[in-house]
């Protein structure tokens, strides 16, 4: 048995067939032009969404709202040297069993670990993912903070990978004040910026700790994914 | 009367006086309405951002073919299979030969609508292939053997006694220890996420796809969709062809309208772009990734020029959240994968007009739907104008006669007036059996009472105030 061939010419063909007549420009709307409208220009589009301050400190109180919003642990530090003391304090406080810690080589992620006095399981090519799963957290870099939304942007190449990030119940994400952008353009921007056309295989916007309302609407934490998101922001 | 238009007032007619059950939905969808509203709010102009959502949808949908083509070469050159699928027996065939070439044992599954329209899971476990649903909704659903109740929320219809039960009968009583929500979302986990580090295929769908970067964008809350996309060693997402955005940057628009109108939150918990499988260099990740570019008789819809609009569709649910028929009659009484205003509108696109044109007809036209509508889908015309479609391809005789007729009386002020003279002691008689079994009018006066009859028509109203006001001296 082999696979089917791909249907490609004859969908493209009914497509074309079907496009032959012009669409119907939209005209329930009074203030519609009567014209098809054109594609939009890239610039127009974050001009509608909820506006965010022009600041540094506005921006920075705007992502701590919303990730208080979303029940996400938002701690403000002065430097990097501080993050590793308050890693070794999270670890005590919740009792993480000192194999239980993953993090991907980096230095916002397992140098981090390693300085709070502990040794980290590596999530690189070939680990094992029995072993992974039994972790109780997972200290990450990433690429960029969204303050209009509350985001963390994570990539396969940034972040250690697809699985790292959503598999233990509690992810701590490392930022710095560069990494804060203030909305979606300018994100999509930056990985533009970063990656041209050869972006990693995944890109994420992580909004919250994992969540699900299937169960009469009522929000749940951690229906899949880390029940606790924490975001140490360093600036 | 088709069987499917039977089955529909059937069901109906027990969804309509289950009151409970309307109440319940009512009160689910209550905190969805409080968050959308001000998230909306707080846009810049949600009007405007409905405008260009809707203009770049109508770029992506009128130039459909170069779009797709486009995206496949993209997703090729980063190592994606595509596959077109003119029909669901195709995109089936094609997981299943998957399967058995790559040795597949288990299938865990994202929500996929899709999936449901070509009825997937089906053909998955024919061959004996073991499929589980892991979103929470869906999974309850599955285990019910029920179909979702709404395309966003499967299972908003039930109840946590209900849940309780659900997972209690399949998992054993002693796995189950309470009816909190909290709870059952936990037992949920637990057991799902067994079944993701033993699945070899992950099938997920898919809310758009990236033209000119070749990535699918799939958004969710639970991560459910980020496992099935991480853990098996192959990764298939089956999409609508009509998922087509142009451009990497158009998502920075659409994940938060669809956040914002579907589930009322300003960005929902996970929105992820796949670009490929593992990708030479990275940790993780499927070692193939195939997208299936669903068709299924989605270009009929796209050959009328005037509903094409309807391929703008997101997906978000919200047309059925503020649907008074939705609410009414309930998810399940729809009979269809899509349901709400926008499965009514599309179904008969997709299924034939005759077997589902009773849906269209089923509406108020109040036109809720079409103006919470973040892409602006003109739906509740469209609603109208399969009604018109439906008569003009079979028309009704004694419809035609009947609408002849009156097109007579309407025309002719002599018959008017005579009719309207006859109405008057009309009215009074059949005020006295209205509603009996043989009142011929039964359908529309069982559950209504007409008001009280008129003593003169409005002509002779007319003619005495104008004496009134103007008396002949």
């Amino acid at each position: 048995m082999s696979y089917p061939l791909s249907d490609k010419a004859a969908v493209l063909a009914r497509i074309r067939e079907a496009l032959r007549l012009p669409a119907h420009p939209p005209s329930h709307d009074n203030h519609a032009p009567a014209t098809p409208p054109a594609l939009p220009g890239k610039e127009e589009i974050g001009r509608w969404l909820p506006a965010v301050g022009a600041g540094y400190e506005e921006q920075v109180a705007l992502f701590a709202r919303q990730a208080a919003a979303l029940k996400a642990d938002f701690v403000r530090l002065p430097s990097l040297d501080a993050v590793p003391p308050r890693l070794a304090e999270l670890a005590r406080a919740e009792g993480w069993p000192a194999d239980g810690i993953a993090a991907h080589p980096g230095e916002h992620s397992a140098e981090l670990v390693e300085k709070a006095g502990f040794r980290p399981f590596l999530a690189v090519p070939g680990y094992d993912r029995a072993k992974l799963e039994a972790c109780a957290v997972s200290v990450t870099a990433c690429e960029a903070l969204v303050a209009q939304t509350g985001s963390i942007l994570v990539t396969a190449r940034e972040s250690g990978g697809r699985a790292l990030t959503i598999l233990p119940p509690h992810h701590i994400v490392v930022a710095t004040a560069a990494q804060l952008v203030p909305d979606l353009p300018a994100a999509f921007a930056q990985l533009r910026r970063t990656y041209g056309d050869t972006f990693p295989s995944l890109i994420s916007f992580i909004t919250g700790p994992s969540r699900t309302g299937d169960i009469e609407r009522i929000l749940v934490l951690g229906a899949h994914g880390p029940k606790k998101l924490t975001i140490l922001f360093v600036g | 009367m088709t069987g499917i238009e039977k089955l529909f007032r059937r069901d109906v007619r027990g969804t309509t006086a289950d009151t409970p059950r309307r109440t319940f939905i009512r009160h689910a969808l209550s905190g969805y309405f409080a968050k959308r509203y001000s998230l909306q709010d707080a846009y810049a102009d949600w009007q405007a951002a409905r405008t260009t959502a809707s203009a770049i949808k109508f770029d992506a949908v009128n130039r459909l073919d170069t779009h797709l083509e486009t995206f496949a070469k993209r997703a090729e050159a980063r190592g994606t299979k595509v596959f077109f699928a003119s029909t669901g027996a195709q995109a089936r065939d094609y997981v299943l030969a998957l399967c058995r070439e790559k040795g597949v044992r288990s299938v865990v599954k994202a929500k996929t609508m899709t999936g449901e329209e070509i009825h997937l899971n089906e053909a998955l476990e024919k061959e004996g292939y073991g499929v589980v649903e892991s979103d929470l909704g869906e999974y309850i659903v599955q285990l019910r053997k029920e179909h979702p109740y709404h395309f966003v929320f499967p299972c908003m219809h039930l109840k946590r006694g209900e849940i309780r039960e659900t997972f209690e009968k399949a998992l054993g009583a002693a796995n189950v220890p309470s009816d909190e929500p909290e709870a059952l979302t936990m037992v949920a986990r637990r057991v799902l996420r067994q079944e993701f580090l033993k699945a070899d295929l992950g099938i997920s769908g898919g809310n758009f796809l990236v033209a000119e970067t070749g990535q699918v964008s799939i958004t969710e809350n639970e991560g459910n969709a980020r496992l099935t996309c991480a853990l098996p060693r192959i990764h298939v997402a089956l999409v609508g062809i009509e998922k087509v955005v142009p451009r990497f940057e158009d998502l920075a628009l659409f994940l938060p309208m669809l956040g914002t109108a579907g589930a009322g939150q300003a960005l929902t918990g996970y929105n992820t772009l796949y670009g490929g499988p593992r990708q030479p260099g990275e940790t993780d990740g499927p070692e193939e990734f195939h997208v299936i570019l669903l068709d299924n008789h989605r270009t009929r819809l796209l050959a009328d020029p005037e509903q094409r609009d309807a391929l703008h569709c997101i997906r978000c649910g919200a047309c059925l959240n503020v649907c008074p028929i939705f609410k009414n009659i309930g998810g399940h009484a729809y009979g269809t994968t899509y349901q709400g205003p926008i499965g009514s509108v599309i179904t008969p696109h997709l299924r034939g007009l005759q077997d589902w044109k009773h849906l269209s007809g089923a509406s108020s036209l109040c036109g809720a739907c079409t103006e919470t509508c973040p892409v602006k889908i003109n739906l509740h015309h469209h609603l109208l104008q399969n009604r018109r479609n439906a008569v003009r391809e079979r028309g009704v005789w004694w419809e035609r006669l009947l609408f002849q007729g009156f097109g007579l009386y309407a025309s002719h002020a002599a018959l008017w007036r005579l009719g309207s003279r006859l109405a008057v002691p009309g009215l009074k008689i059949h005020a006295r059996f209205s509603g009996a079994w043989f009142d011929p009018a039964r359908l529309w006066t069982k559950t209504r009472t007409l008001p009280r009859p008129p003593e003169r028509t409005f002509r002779q109203l007319w003619a005495e105030r104008q004496k009134q006001k103007f008396p002949r001296s």
